[in-house]
Parts: structure tokens; C-alpha cells; sequence
């Protein structure tokens, strides 16, 4: 009998938020469609709810992050649920206890959400084969980063109405980019025209494969395009030979209000964070309240965050 | 040893070209004393031993020229009496060891030991190898003539590449004195950096760093470019792109000599078995795409590629159960190599003589040793098919110390009912 039932609890029907590949376009819209109902929310004075009351949440970074984590942390709280943010380098993970261990001890206390970031590709995958709870991908390796690519396309909806028929540019450092590969799913699955701009040495293979254009010359990459969404461009590129300097990338590849001349006239400009002034972005165009939607994107992450974890935690 | 006659066979030696009904006797040694059609039912003596094979097919005992062990140092993944077991239940009757343990098979103090544990815990004959370079580290070279005298078949860094092309040309420059036989895991370490997977289309939505195909391709180019001024005998150990097979024959019509193998994984699966990130599929030279898979299959029909090897390497459960970046590399596959084998007899890609060749008499050719074959006289090295019996891959039921076979519940086609070393029935189903 006790093998019967051990059976029984593996076959829990799971809610997993792992990638924009892995959800349906009809989930797309339930989380956005609530994502709106908490702008107004977090807008108010009183911005307490109780949908999670009772339920546990741990976020589980791996790698440094500030405005996923808090954001994580505050949506889930704002929801009413009890949030526990793992400081991993104080951990057991630092002393070699492996991913799976690590899970399986989090598991036994119970959590009904658990948020994870994590430096390998695939992680929340193998994490949410081992658990009995929901996970949700805030950050895997260079693979998908679903909230990220959410709250883009909630920032869109909320100046434009709609996704669908826009053209978006996506530019950058595409390969190393998780942020590139959710949003390119996302825009595509809300029928966007997407555009990436790049070096060749920053290209990913086959990446036409996932259906957009690619492009080396930004002039042609942002010619009448609705979105400019830049990527952080990390420093340590440069030392592995992708780039020659900054000096050079930023020439050819930064958004410098000339190269936005060539965009739609009320094109916007967004950016995941954190920024690179004067790397991959003119400073004066980041701060632009008329163009940039920068800040708007870290306000509706909270938002969105709050959707998914409203839809993904685990029924009961 | 009694006499014993094996009849009503199909026998299949590709070396002497049969492929007939008929029998055969194994001596009071264990040796094969008459081979061919002309062994029949009929003319028995009362006193022998006597197995009627009931048209099953017979063939050489199955040479495998890339297994891991894990004796010394990993003997939780893998010893040599699992190892036995494992090669018994899939025909194969002889093995090279890979010298990747730990301490690595570097000097000839370590033959020593591995001959002893070898003849000691298995029934199989094992054929160690050692490295090109001390500690695998392709630096410093190994005593090459010292060890061939010891009894070390070939020599290779495994798992490893030699990247410094100085010392590759003087490896190559002086073993060839020794005559020592030099297996080469082409790929080059830079360009592989940190890859996981193949570079395409499959590692960019995994988001998984890449492993381009030149990282194979350059390193033969390079080594058959050696070959012209420092002649040796040269294998590369295996190949995985469509790429690479265009370099070796060119360099083959150019009348360069030398063999090449192929995993039977890199021709039994591709690049999207990966799916979910499994863990099991990861593997060196990594899957590829179907096109060169395919091609790599058309390329041990046509004799491009001379051998299938199992590229046997056991790996612990906790080893695998890691991200697809932290997890170990390599499926275990001996007990599987034959089997899987005739899923491209089966599927019409592969001619049976070829596809038995390329793992009985093209390796023993390559090693030169008298293995791989029906001669008069040699060991009865010897393992019986029923080439069409279907069955199931678990991995519970493979023999094997660790679990990680790459074709779990894969639905297989011809199975290993006997597998005969030195004339003596080691292992039936």
C-alpha cells in the first residue's frame, strides 16, 4: 500500500512557470489580463492582499540579482504569502551540496511556491522534476527569463494597446542573453514582427531558426520599428574576445538618438536592466521620460510577477 | 574440454568472407578446428558436445575499442567483473580499456596491475591501452616502447586531445619507431570550451554553449597533415560530423592511411533526444544533428569509417543528477553496442557484413590482434544472435555497475542468446 500511495504523490498535477516555450497563448493572456488588475493595486495606498495567505514562497537565487529578487519578494508579500529569500552564499550550495539535495531539503519543509535563478540552463527543470511544489523561473543560465519577457510585453500593451502587427528590435549582446530568447518566444507567440541586432560574434547559431530576422547593421535592424529593446552588454565580453573595446561596440551598436532616428517616430525604448550608460545606451535616451519606459518595466515586473505566482502556485 | 560442435548456424566472418548455413568445432583447447558448412548434423561423433543452433546466427566475438573501466580509482562506476558481465551479455568478447583511471595507465608498473585484475575478475580478454602522455596531460610522452613490450595495444589520451601540435608531431615522429598504434579523441579543447552540446539550433533554445564542429574537424586536419611527414599508425577514435568524414575522404583518396571510428550512439541518436536537458545524452564528441548522422551511417557502409565502437563510460547516478553543465559526460553501452547495431541492419542502412566487420575484424585489424574472426586455430571467441528477437531496453536489467545507457526503454531488434570465450559458453540468455 505505502508504494501505492508513494506513486500517487509524484503524479500531483504540477504548475510550472520554467519558459515562454513551455505555456500556452491562453495562459499568456490570463497572466497578463491579471497583471492589470494588480497595476492599480500596487498603485494604491493599501496594497496588501490575501490570494496567497497561508502559502509559502522561496526565492532561491543562485546568482546575484536586485530587482528580480525584491521584485519576487515584494509580489509575493503583496499576495499575503510568507516570502523567504535564500542567501546562497552562505548555504549548504557552497559547500557542495548539489542542486537536487538542496531541493529536496527545501521540500520537506513544505514551501507551495519555490522561485529560482540559476547560472546553468535548465536548472528549474530539473528542480521542478524533484519537488512538489510550483516553479517559477526568474533566470536560467542563458536559456528563458518568462517574467522578464511578461512584463515587456505588459510595458508594450500599456503605451501601445497591443502586441500584435508592432515591429521590435532587440539589440544586443543576443547571445548570452536569456532575456533576448523569452521575449523572442513571447513576441512572436503575441504576433510581433521581431528584429535582433547584434555583432556576428553575438549572434547565437541558427537563431533565424526561432523566428526572427537578424541583423548586423543597426540602421537596416531598427528601420521603422515600434520597440527598441537594448540588452545589458556584460564587461567581461571584452575579454573573451567577442568585441574589441567598448569604444567600438558602442559606435556601432549603441542607441544613440541618431540610430533611433531611423525607429518609428514614437518608438519606445526599453531595457531589462542593469544599464551600461554610455555602452549600450546614450544616457540622455535612457532618461528620456517621452521615449524610454525603463522604469515602467521594474513597476509592471511587480505586477506580473504577482499574476504568475497567483496562477502558478500550487492547488490545492 | 570436451569437443564441442556448434550446428545449424548461419555463420557470418566477414574476414573470410562467409555468410553460410553450417557449424562449427572448438578443440579440447578452445580453439575453432573446422569452420563452414561442411560441420553438419550428420556426421557427429556420439561422444561430443553438441548444440544445435537452430539457424541462428554466429559470429566473432564482438571487439569493442573504447570501454571504460574505472579500475583503478572509479570502481563504484565500474569494475572489471561488472565489466565482464555487461561485454558477455552483449557478445562482445574483447575490449580496449581506456587508460582515463585514476591513477591514469601511464607507466608500465600499472599494465601490471591491470593485466592481473583483468585476467583475475573477468572472462573477457582486455586490451589495455595507455596514454600518449603522461598523467593525459599532452606533455610529456609515454614509454611507448617500454609499454608495447609490457603488452599495451595502443596508445591515447581517452578523453583527451593532444592540443600542442609540437608535441603531437614528435608523439607521431616516435612511436612510429615502436610501431605503437596512436588513437586520438579529436577535438580541439579552445573552440570546445565550456560546450555542452552541438552548436545549432537546439543549443541556442536550450541555451546550452555550443560544441562546433570545427573542434573535431581541425584537429584532423591537423593530425592527417602530420601524418604526411611523421608516419605512424593513426586512428582517429571517433567522429561525429558530416564535416569531418568530407576531410577523411579526401585525405583517403590523397592515399593517406589510417582507420576512424564512430560511437554507436553518434549513429543511433541525435541532437533533439536531448529534450528536457537529459543528462544521459550527454556525451563526447557530443550528438549531432540527423543530417550528420545519417551521413555518418552511409560512412561506415561505404568502409569510410572502419569501426563502431560502444564508447562505454559508466557514470554514478549522483554524477548525472546535476545540471546538463555540472553533469558528467559519457553512457555506458557495451552490453548495448550489438544490439543497437543491427537496429541499422534492421532499418536497411547498414549491410550485415559491413555492420558485423565494423565491430568484429576492422578493430582486431586496426589492433592487430588475432581476434575478430573464424580462423582455423585462433581462440573460439564466439557470440550467437537471434537476429530477430525483440525486446526492451531497462536499464535495471543491464549488467553494468552504473545505469546511465543513453536508449532507456528503447525497443531493440536481435538478441545475444551466447557468448563463447576461448571455446567456453560464458554467458546465455
Amino acid at each position: 500500500m505505502a508504494i501505492i500511495k508513494k506513486l500517487k504523490a509524484v503524479k500531483i498535477d504540477q504548475n510550472h512557470l520554467l519558459g515562454i516555450q513551455d505555456i500556452s497563448f491562453s495562459q499568456v493572456t490570463e497572466i497578463l489580463k491579471q497583471a492589470k488588475t494588480f497595476i492599480t493595486l500596487n498603485k494604491s495606498s493599501s496594497k496588501k492582499m490575501d490570494i496567497l495567505r497561508g502559502k509559502t514562497q522561496i526565492n532561491l537565487f543562485f546568482e546575484p540579482s536586485t530587482r528580480t529578487q525584491s521584485s519576487f519578494e515584494l509580489a509575493g508579500k503583496r499576495l499575503g504569502a510568507d516570502v523567504m529569500s535564500m542567501n546562497i552564499v552562505n548555504s549548504a550550495i557552497k559547500k557542495g551540496e548539489t542542486l537536487i539535495d538542496t531541493a529536496m531539503t527545501l521540500n520537506a519543509m513544505h514551501p507551495d511556491i519555490i522561485v529560482i535563478r540559476h547560472q546553468d540552463s535548465g536548472a528549474p527543470n530539473l528542480l521542478s522534476q524533484k519537488v512538489n511544489c510550483s516553479v517559477i523561473n526568474a533566470g536560467d543560465g542563458r536559456r528563458e527569463h518568462p517574467t522578464q519577457a511578461l512584463l515587456d510585453a505588459l510595458t508594450i500593451i500599456n503605451r501601445k494597446d497591443k502586441v500584435e502587427g508592432l515591429k521590435i528590435a532587440i539589440c544586443g549582446d543576443i547571445l548570452h542573453s536569456r532575456v533576448a530568447r523569452s521575449n523572442i518566444y513571447l513576441m512572436n507567440m503575441l504576433g510581433a514582427e521581431v528584429n535582433v541586432v547584434a555583432p556576428r560574434t553575438l549572434l547565437p547559431h541558427s537563431i533565424e531558426r526561432l523566428g526572427v530576422k537578424a541583423f548586423t547593421d543597426m540602421k537596416k535592424g531598427l528601420d521603422n520599428c515600434d520597440i527598441v529593446m537594448m540588452l545589458r552588454l556584460q564587461n567581461e565580453r571584452m575579454h573573451g574576445s567577442f568585441l574589441p573595446s567598448a569604444r567600438e561596440y558602442y559606435e556601432f551598436f549603441g542607441l544613440t538618438p541618431d540610430k533611433l532616428k531611423l525607429a518609428k517616430k514614437n518608438a519606445l525604448i526599453m531595457h531589462p536592466g542593469p544599464m551600461n550608460r554610455g555602452v549600450e545606451i546614450d544616457t540622455n535616451l535612457a532618461d528620456d521620460i517621452n521615449r524610454s519606459v525603463i522604469r515602467e518595466q521594474v513597476e509592471l515586473g511587480v505586477a506580473v510577477r504577482m499574476a504568475c505566482l497567483k496562477i502558478f502556485c500550487k492547488k490545492n | 574440454m570436451k569437443e564441442t560442435y556448434l550446428t545449424n548456424a548461419r555463420i557470418i566472418d566477414p574476414k573470410n568472407n562467409l555468410d553460410e548455413i553450417g557449424g562449427l568445432i572448438i578443440d579440447t583447447k578452445g580453439s575453432i578446428k573446422a569452420v563452414g558448412k561442411k560441420v553438419a548434423n550428420g556426421n557427429l561423433p556420439s561422444s561430443a558436445n553438441k548444440i544445435d543452433l537452430n539457424k541462428k546466427v554466429l559470429i566473432p566475438g564482438v571487439v569493442d575499442m573504447r570501454v571504460f573501466v574505472g579500475e583503478p580509482g572509479y570502481e563504484y562506476k565500474e569494475n572489471f567483473r561488472t565489466l565482464s558481465d555487461a561485454a558477455l551479455s552483449g557478445g562482445v568478447t574483447s575490449v580496449v580499456s581506456m587508460p582515463n583511471t585514476s591513477p591514469t595507465i601511464d607507466n608500465v608498473s600499472m599494465v601490471d596491475f591491470l593485466k592481473r585484475r583483468g585476467r583475475d575478475k573477468s572472462k573477457i580478454n582486455i586490451f589495455p591501452a595507455a596514454t600518449l602522455t603522461k598523467n593525459a596531460e599532452g606533455k610529456q610522452m609515454t614509454e611507448f616502447g617500454l609499454l608495447k613490450r609490457k603488452g599495451i595495444i595502443a596508445f591515447t589520451d581517452g578523453v583527451k586531445t593532444v592540443q600542442d601540435p609540437q608535441v603531437m608531431t614528435r608523439i607521431m615522429n616516435f612511436a612510429s619507431q615502436s610501431g605503437s598504434l596512436i588513437m586520438q579523441h579529436a577535438e580541439d579543447n579552445i573552440l570546445s570550451k565550456d560546450g555542452l552540446i552541438n552548436e545549432g539550433e537546439i543549443s541556442t533554445r536550450l541555451g546550452l554553449k555550443g560544441i562546433p564542429f570545427l573542434a573535431e574537424k581541425i584537429i584532423v586536419e591537423r593530425d592527417l597533415s602530420f601524418l604526411e611527414e611523421y608516419f605512424c599508425r593513426y586512428h582517429i577514435s571517433q567522429i561525429s560530423s558530416e564535416k569531418t568524414i568530407s576531410v577523411i575522404k579526401k585525405a583517403k583518396k590523397d592515399g593517406k592511411i589510417f582507420t576512424t571510428g564512430v560511437s554507436i550512439n553518434n549513429l543511433s541518436l541525435n541532437e533533439n533526444d536531448i529534450g528536457d536537458f537529459k543528462t544521459f545524452l550527454k556525451l563526447s564528441p557530443p550528438l549531432r544533428t540527423e543530417k550528420d548522422r545519417r551521413a555518418l551511417v552511409e560512412s561506415v557502409n561505404d568502409g569510410t569509417i572502419d569501426v563502431i565502437v560502444s564508447d562505454h563510460k559508466p557514470q554514478d547516478e549522483e554524477s548525472k543528477r546535476l545540471t546538463f553543465a555540472q553533469a558528467a559526460t559519457g553512457a555506458t553501452g557495451v552490453e548495448t553496442l550489438l544490439p543497437l547495431a543491427l537496429e541499422l541492419f534492421h532499418n536497411k542502412s547498414i549491410k550485415i557484413k559491413q555492420l558485423i566487420a565494423a565491430i568484429t575484424t576492422n578493430p582486431a585489424k586496426i589492433l592487430g590482434i588475432n581476434k575478430g574472426n573464424l580462423d582455423k586455430g585462433n581462440d573460439a571467441d564466439l557470440c550467437v544472435i537471434d537476429i530477430n528477437k525483440p525486446w526492451i531496453v531497462n536499464k535495471d536489467k543491464l549488467k553494468s555497475k552504473s545505469k546511465n545507457t543513453p536508449i532507456e526503454n528503447r525497443k531493440l531488434q536481435g538478441q545475444v542468446l551466447k557468448t563463447f570465450v576461448k571455446g567456453e559458453l560464458s554467458y546465455e540468455v
